[in-house]
């Protein structure tokens, strides 16, 4: 999906991953006006540039814990409307509903850095992120599944891997896609998850996946 | 330590004041041998030391002949165990740094070098000299009676002038030899009594210099927690090294390996043999990624160091196979108890998972009257044995380094419930 070039403020500390990084973006047309290594220079390059969209690692110096995470939180207080993509090393569900609290949760993304590897496919979450949609990564909503098991009993195998793409943001054409469906058929399994989980039916993408994801974080 | 001196020795079968006898006479007698070379090692270290020390060279020596008490000390609390079933315990403590300075520092500073040194002057002066009159009379009189008739007829026999055995009184026949023996006998015996109760109040006066004073086994105790605590802290800290060189190292380059293969695959267009095998590579590096992901976290999960126990306790309760109902509120806490505490927890729904049969468990944690107490229960089978299951041991090991206490109960049937309870503070919020 062809998307506008934005202009990115990268922060990661492994030089490896953060030319990578650069590179993946730039080969889609995406630029990097600043790539930083630290949460502190991440505020002040998010100052100095203001960007379209920040991408950030969560771990990073000087206490190699949460910073990353932490300053993309203080970011989007500043800048509610800021698109933010964290990536991690591993999907931890606090995380998600942190970032998913912060402004209203959308142009939110929460994504594993092994997805860096299908290039087209993060580029496509990263466009869909800095357009102010919401990507959590399948393995945050396989944690929040495994949680709520009561009600979740009552879905399809099939309907909850509808379930996970729609957490991931996706549009019924792309779910269509994905699974080798109509859109008619993605449209009616979302129409019974939604009243198996006594969701109302929503409109437009990013507020169906707030709905699902609110409800699956309980 | 010798911890076979509490079983029972394999003597022989004899009565035991028979026995007490005959160690308590060993006892004695062996004192009086070792004291004499004893007074001459150390009236002659003394005399060479003071000469010497006109040209200073004596004076190490003289602190050398400080430290005579050491070994005279290791080797009386050794001879006690003829006399005591239990072993008098060393008062010295280990140096902490290797080598002979540490020793010698370590060694100056002991009161117990001390009092071993103020031992040995007593015992080269007056226990040997005592210990040799004690085994004198109630050893060597009677033993020279007894042996009468031999003497006699080493003598040449009867009609040869006599003998007088132990200088007491002529013998001069057979049948005076044979009395005079058993006379002797019957005195040896009468005499074991005061020989034994001697022997036990010499090696009591032993014991009270040599084996250490309450304040010092104290003092032990101490700092043999202290460097279990250490040696816990040593482990945690490894652990955290591993991590982070994982995390740093090999995880980053998979990332890395994997973007390479996806910028191929873009490269290399879709269809034909290269995109295929360019796809299988991928699918390997990332399968990699997985698992060391998967092994990073079972080492030591960064939920833990940033969201604290709560969080990871539900994290834990996620990866359950066995539904888990979880009700953790706490503060944050210091880190050895977090990390203990997790993994406890772990521990705990992992033997729920493989041993109890359970459909449901459920962990409960909150932080109150300075202390953290979690429980994990099931509904499972019960029967657990915290004797039997090592990881259960363990755990208890890992609490006790942080004073906390594990309490299992799981009876036939079920349900088992592990309760484990650390004392600790809030940890101050950064």
């Amino acid at each position: 999906m062809p998307s506008r070039p934005y202009r990115v403020v990268l922060a990661e500390d492994s030089v490896l991953l953060r030319e990578g990084l650069i590179g993946v973006l730039g080969r889609f047309g995406h630029e990097v006006v600043a790539a930083v290594g630290d949460a502190d220079a991440l505020r002040e390059a998010v100052t100095a540039h203001a960007p379209d969209v920040v991408v950030t690692d969560v771990r990073m110096p000087p206490a190699f814990q949460d910073e990353g995470l932490r300053a993309a939180l203080t970011l989007r207080t500043r800048r509610p409307d800021l698109p933010v993509l964290v990536l991690s090393q591993y999907v931890q569900r606090s995380y998600a509903a942190e970032l998913l609290d912060s402004g209203d949760g959308g142009g939110v993304g929460y994504l594993l850095k092994d997805r860096i590897g299908q290039v087209e496919q993060f580029v496509d979450a990263f466009a869909r992120v800095a357009a102010g949609g919401t990507v959590v990564d399948p393995e945050v909503v396989r944690q929040l599944l495994r949680r709520r098991r009561d009600p979740l009993e009552r879905l399809t195998p099939r309907e909850r891997e509808v379930l996970a793409l729609v957490a991931e943001g996706r549009s019924n054409a792309a779910i269509a896609a994905e699974l080798v469906v109509t859109e008619a058929a993605v449209g009616k399994h979302i129409g019974n998850i939604l009243g198996k989980l006594d969701l109302p039916p929503a409109e437009g993408t990013h507020r169906r996946v707030l709905a699902v994801l609110a409800y699956l974080r309980g | 330590m010798d911890l076979r001196e509490n079983a029972p020795r394999p003597g022989p079968p004899w009565p035991g004041a028979l026995r007490r006898a005959w160690r308590g006479g060993a006892y004695v007698v062996s004192g009086a041998l070792i004291g004499i070379p004893l007074l001459v090692a150390l009236a002659g270290g003394l005399a060479v030391g003071l000469a010497a020390s006109l040209v200073v060279v004596g004076l190490p020596l003289l602190g050398l002949l400080a430290l005579a008490g050491v070994p005279v000390g290791a080797l009386e609390r050794r001879r006690t165990r003829l006399v005591h079933a239990d072993p008098a315990p060393t008062p010295h403590r280990t140096p902490d740094a290797p080598g002979l300075t540490a020793w010698l520092r370590l060694r100056g500073r002991e009161q117990a070098t001390w009092r071993e040194l103020a031992y040995t002057v007593l015992m080269a002066v007056v226990l040997w000299p005592l210990d040799l009159a004690v085994a004198a009379c109630t050893l060597g009189l009677p033993l020279l009676l007894a042996l009468a008739p031999a003497h006699l007829a080493l003598a040449g026999g009867p009609g040869g002038g006599g003998v007088r055995p132990a200088k007491v009184w002529l013998v001069d026949t057979w049948p005076q030899a044979c009395g005079t023996a058993v006379v002797g006998l019957v005195l040896l015996a009468a005499l074991a009594y005061p020989l034994t109760a001697y022997a036990a109040a010499r090696a009591a006066v032993a014991r009270r210099l040599l084996a250490p004073r309450e304040a010092e086994t104290e003092a032990r105790l101490a700092e043999v927690t202290r460097s279990r605590a250490r040696l816990v802290a040593a482990f945690e800290a490894e652990r955290r090294r591993v991590e982070r060189d994982l995390h740093d190292g090999a995880q980053q380059r998979l990332v890395a390996l994997s973007m390479a293969l996806g910028l191929a695959r873009l490269d290399a267009g879709p269809g034909g043999p290269l995109a295929e095998r360019l796809a299988t590579a991928q699918a390997e590096a990332d399968a990699a990624l997985g698992e060391l992901r998967e092994l990073i976290h079972g080492i030591r999960p960064q939920v833990l160091a940033d969201y604290g126990l709560a969080a990871a306790v539900e994290d834990a309760a996620d990866r359950s196979p066995v539904p888990v109902d979880t009700d953790a509120e706490l503060p944050r806490l210091p880190e050895p108890v977090e990390s203990a505490a997790y993994f406890a927890v772990r521990e705990a729904l992992a033997n729920v998972a493989r041993h109890s049969g359970a459909t449901r468990a459920a962990v409960h944690a909150r932080y109150a009257d300075g202390a953290l107490r979690v429980r994990v229960s099931d509904d499972g089978r019960g029967g657990a044995d915290p004797a039997r299951g090592t990881g259960l041991t363990g755990l208890a090991d890992r609490l006790a380094v942080l004073d906390g206490t594990l309490t299992v109960t799981s009876p036939p049937g079920g349900p088992t419930a592990l309760t484990l309870e650390i004392p600790c503070r809030p940890a101050p919020t950064a």
